[in-house]
């Protein structure tokens, strides 16, 4: 069964990203802005743009264009930068890992944290305390990454200046790297003072990201624990004698689990959307920051690079979320 | 010695918790003979001589910084040796000469030599290269190398040639590494002859730069240069307010002001060659010379340099700015709203029966950019303008400026950092160049004969007497010089830089 849903939903991706593909092709040939345009000298006349738009391709109608892009990335071709000069596929795989392992860290705060005020609030649920949660909850919930963002930026990098603003590693380290994955690889590797400035670094633009995403899961999460905490088998388990915590934690929470999940994968998608502008704040070398300057720059290969994987990490997301879904309950799992 | 789960996760969170700590004690000391500058933009290309970054005016810092240029330029603009020592023309000017520096290597530990200035000159002049400049550099050819000294016949006299090899694109590479590597091998290991060796990289986050032992202008006076690349302007205020970057550049007026003021820090804002102008469209509205004048007159550039930019700026009434070669403080447009009134009552216009035109403008790109159109329309309003802003953004300004389609009035800054009215003036009021928006055959006639006259004072009075020609006739609308605000730890010294390159070599201990 999970076998033929990973199958139908790999060929939809493919054709949902052919989608993306003719989608983002089509809007950037019709946006404003030339790439050309910003990079003609003050003396070129109209035979050096000529040339110019020939060089980068842009001479060919949309048609051929989009034929030999496609063939291209088919070809795992992507195109070179305009602004950077370098293939795109090896930028893209340079800066992925950053804005991966940024993204997974964020989430993981994201789940701990929103669990965390979900499982407290309906401990409390009677008390005044509750009300309290409830009223942080709606903060996080109603100020979005990009002013976390700023506003760690001036308590915790200005005012008490505990944390690095900027980048994803501190500059005067003299150290190699052998994958992109800074933090992963130092992690398994043992080297733990280097993982440590690497969370650092991490710390302020990943809870920016975590904090929306954490009220969300923790509000849907409570919602669903305080459904769970009037089933008959939480009622009987209290008959027993269970603890309050063993109460939340060892029976309503395995069945509350499920619709928070589903959520937490859209919400993931909006918060992988969020590391645009949150790795600008932070200087955070991955693809949002990238995307930034490919679009001021126009440079269509790149941006369409971007988009092409941005999608795609929405894409696989959704399959992974729906599947845990499905393995989770009983009921899609056996149709 | 074994280790029990809980002991070896014990070390772990340990060692991650080391490793929190010890990287705020490093960020403190990082000190000395580190210079750590927060820089608004970030490096998309190692390459000088090619693409958009080639052509951007503040990415030349961190050019200069790693590489050479045929002719060096000083904090003032003039000019200075680079790799040349010495240049010229002949007496006839049909062919140019220059002296190549001896003794200088590239930072791979090769010699430089003249086959370096030839071949870098004639991969420039190629349009196959990609070189923005390439019209400029195409105009000489045929190089002979004898000894040190390589010379070149002028194909097409460009009074400009000398000036253009300070400036964007007039950089030396080094021949056999890049024929060895190519151009994707020579951005991910670049080598120059430059104060600074590239020691690591990292895109959109920070660049770090080693001093180059054997340079020939002699030893850096900073081991390690970090450039830090933070284009968001409160994260650069906060680097520098939190000392985790010794200078930042291009902060808000308001901050500026703040941060000079506060223990520790220092701040230096000097008039660069950038203007904030206001393109003028040959075809619509504007055709009609009273509201082209009056448009100007009705603009109190004072107010606007005191009141929205802190009193940082000059306000300017030719696209020559004061440090320029044909500035002439003699021609003035003035602020005289009752003269603009009786100009577009002339043509039939009042504040109860304006004309209406739109003005597009970019918003945070260039200082108070939006907040200035903004006054500058309700200055309009009251002499019988009625503007209607069009916000844009700087894509979109180049593509409709390359095809002639930018509204009657569009607000741009223009840089000029060689100081030379070809690339004030002449470029941007040339009718075939594609950066032009007034495009009308009187003002191209003036211009026309400028661009090869021998003569250099026949030439800079003649641009002058453009200037003049074009303020009489309103066909631009000059608004001001900007300074550029640059603040550092009061432990370094600043020399400003009237081309707003904030160069490493221009920071001193203090």
């Amino acid at each position: 069964m999970l076998a033929a849903i990973v199958l139908r939903r790999s060929l939809m991706t493919i054709v949902t990203l052919f989608g993306v593909a003719i989608v983002v092709f089509l809007l950037l040939r019709v946006a404003p802005g030339d790439p050309i345009a910003m990079m003609i000298s003050p003396g070129a006349g109209p035979d050096d743009v000529a040339a110019l738009r020939a060089r980068y391709g842009l001479d060919a109608p949309p048609l051929i264009q989009f034929w030999i892009w496609l063939h291209g990335i088919l070809m795992g071709d992507f195109g070179t930068s305009i602004s950077l000069r370098l293939d795109v596929l090896s930028l893209l795989a340079e800066r992925l890992p950053a804005t991966l392992e940024l993204s997974g860290l964020a989430l993981a705060l994201g789940v701990f944290l929103g669990g965390a005020i979900a499982v407290i609030a309906t401990l409390l649920r009677r008390s005044f305390v509750a009300g309290l949660i409830d009223a942080v909850n709606g903060l996080l919930l109603a100020v979005p990454d990009f002013v976390w963002a700023l506003a760690f930026v001036l308590v915790l990098g200005v005012l008490i200046p505990v944390l690095p603003l900027s980048g994803r590693i501190d500059p005067a380290l003299e150290t190699t790297f052998v994958t992109r994955f800074y933090l992963v690889e130092n992690l398994v590797s043992g080297r733990l003072a280097l993982a440590g400035d690497i969370l650092r670094h991490m710390a302020m633009p990943s809870l920016a990201l975590a904090l929306p995403l954490a009220a969300v899961i923790a509000r849907i999460l409570k919602e669903a624990l305080a459904e769970a905490m009037q089933q008959d088998y939480v009622l009987l388990a209290r008959v027993k004698g269970f603890s309050e915590l063993r109460l939340v934690l060892g029976e309503a929470l395995r069945n509350a689990v499920g619709p928070t999940l589903a959520l937490t994968g859209v919400q993931f998608t909006f918060l992988i959307g969020g590391t645009v502008i949150v790795e600008r704040i932070f200087s955070y070398p991955g693809i949002g920051n990238m995307a930034i300057d490919a679009v001021i720059n126009r440079d269509l290969p790149l941006i369409q690079g971007l988009v092409l994987v941005f999608g795609l990490m929405f894409l696989v997301v959704n399959l992974v979320i729906d599947l845990a879904v499905v393995a989770l309950n009983p009921k899609l799992r056996h149709g | 010695m074994t280790l029990s789960r809980r002991e070896a996760l014990g070390l772990g969170a340990g060692g991650v918790l080391a490793g929190l700590l010890a990287g705020r004690a490093r960020g403190l000391a990082a000190a000395g003979d580190t210079l750590t500058i927060a820089y608004n933009v970030n490096l998309p290309s190692f390459d000088p001589t090619v693409g958009p970054s080639a052509v951007n005016p503040t990415i030349q810092a961190i050019y200069r910084s790693v590489f050479d240029q045929f002719i060096g330029q000083k904090p003032d603009l003039s000019f200075e040796p680079g790799l040349l020592t010495a240049w010229d023309w002949n007496a006839d000017r049909t062919k140019i000469w220059m002296d190549v520096r001896q003794g200088v290597t590239w930072h791979d530990g090769s010699p430089f030599g003249p086959e370096d200035i030839v071949w870098s000159l004639q991969r420039a002049g190629k349009k196959e290269t990609g070189n923005p400049i390439q019209f400029t550099w195409s105009t000489i050819g045929n190089f002979k190398v004898d000894g040190n000294r390589v010379t070149a016949d002028v194909l097409q006299f460009d009074p400009t040639i000398f000036k253009w090899m300070a400036f964007l694109t007039g950089y030396v590479l080094p021949k056999a590494f890049y024929e060895k590597v190519g151009p994707q091998g020579f951005e991910k290991k670049p080598v120059g002859t430059g104060p600074f060796m590239v020691d690591a990289y990292e895109g959109n986050a920070f660049l770090r730069l080693k001093a180059n032992p054997n340079y020939w202008g002699g030893k850096p006076a900073f081991e390690t240069v970090v450039f830090k690349f933070i284009p968001d302007a409160t994260s650069r205020v906060a680097e520098i307010e939190s000392g985790s970057s010794d200078v930042t550049l291009e902060i808000p007026y308001e901050e500026f002001d703040r941060l000079k003021l506060k223990s520790g820090l220092a701040g230096v804002a000097t008039p660069i060659s950038d203007i904030g102008m206001i393109f003028v469209n040959s075809d619509g509205p504007m055709q009609d010379k009273n509201v082209r004048l009056g448009a100007h007159h009705a603009i109190d550039k004072q107010a606007i340099v005191s009141r929205l930019l802190r009193g940082y700026g000059v306000p300017i009434d030719t696209l020559e700015a004061p440090e320029y070669l044909a500035f002439d403080p003699s021609i003035k447009v003035g602020y005289d709203p009752d003269k603009a009134k009786a100009l577009l009552a002339a043509s039939g216009y009042s504040p109860d029966k304006p004309i209406r035109f739109t003005i597009q403008t970019t918003r945070g790109y260039k200082p108070k950019d939006y907040e200035m159109i903004q006054a500058i329309v309700g200055m309009w309003r009251k002499v019988g303008i009625d503007a209607q802003i069009e916000v844009y953004e700087i894509a979109k300004h180049f593509e409709l400026r390359m095809g002639h389609k930018l509204a009657p009035a569009a607000f741009y800054n223009w840089g000029n950092a060689i100081a030379d009215p070809t690339t004030s003036t002449g470029f941007a009021m040339f009718g075939p160049s594609p950066h032009s928006s007034w495009k009308t055959p009187d003002v191209d006639a003036k211009i026309g004969p400028l661009w090869g006259e021998k003569d250099e004072q026949k030439r800079i009075a003649g641009w002058k007497a453009v200037d003049r020609y074009v303020a009489e006739e309103g066909y631009v609308i000059p608004l001001l010089q900007y300074a550029q605000p640059i603040v550092y730890k009061t432990s370094l010294k600043v020399t400003p830089n009237k081309s707003g390159a904030l160069q490493p070599t221009l920071v001193a201990k203090a």
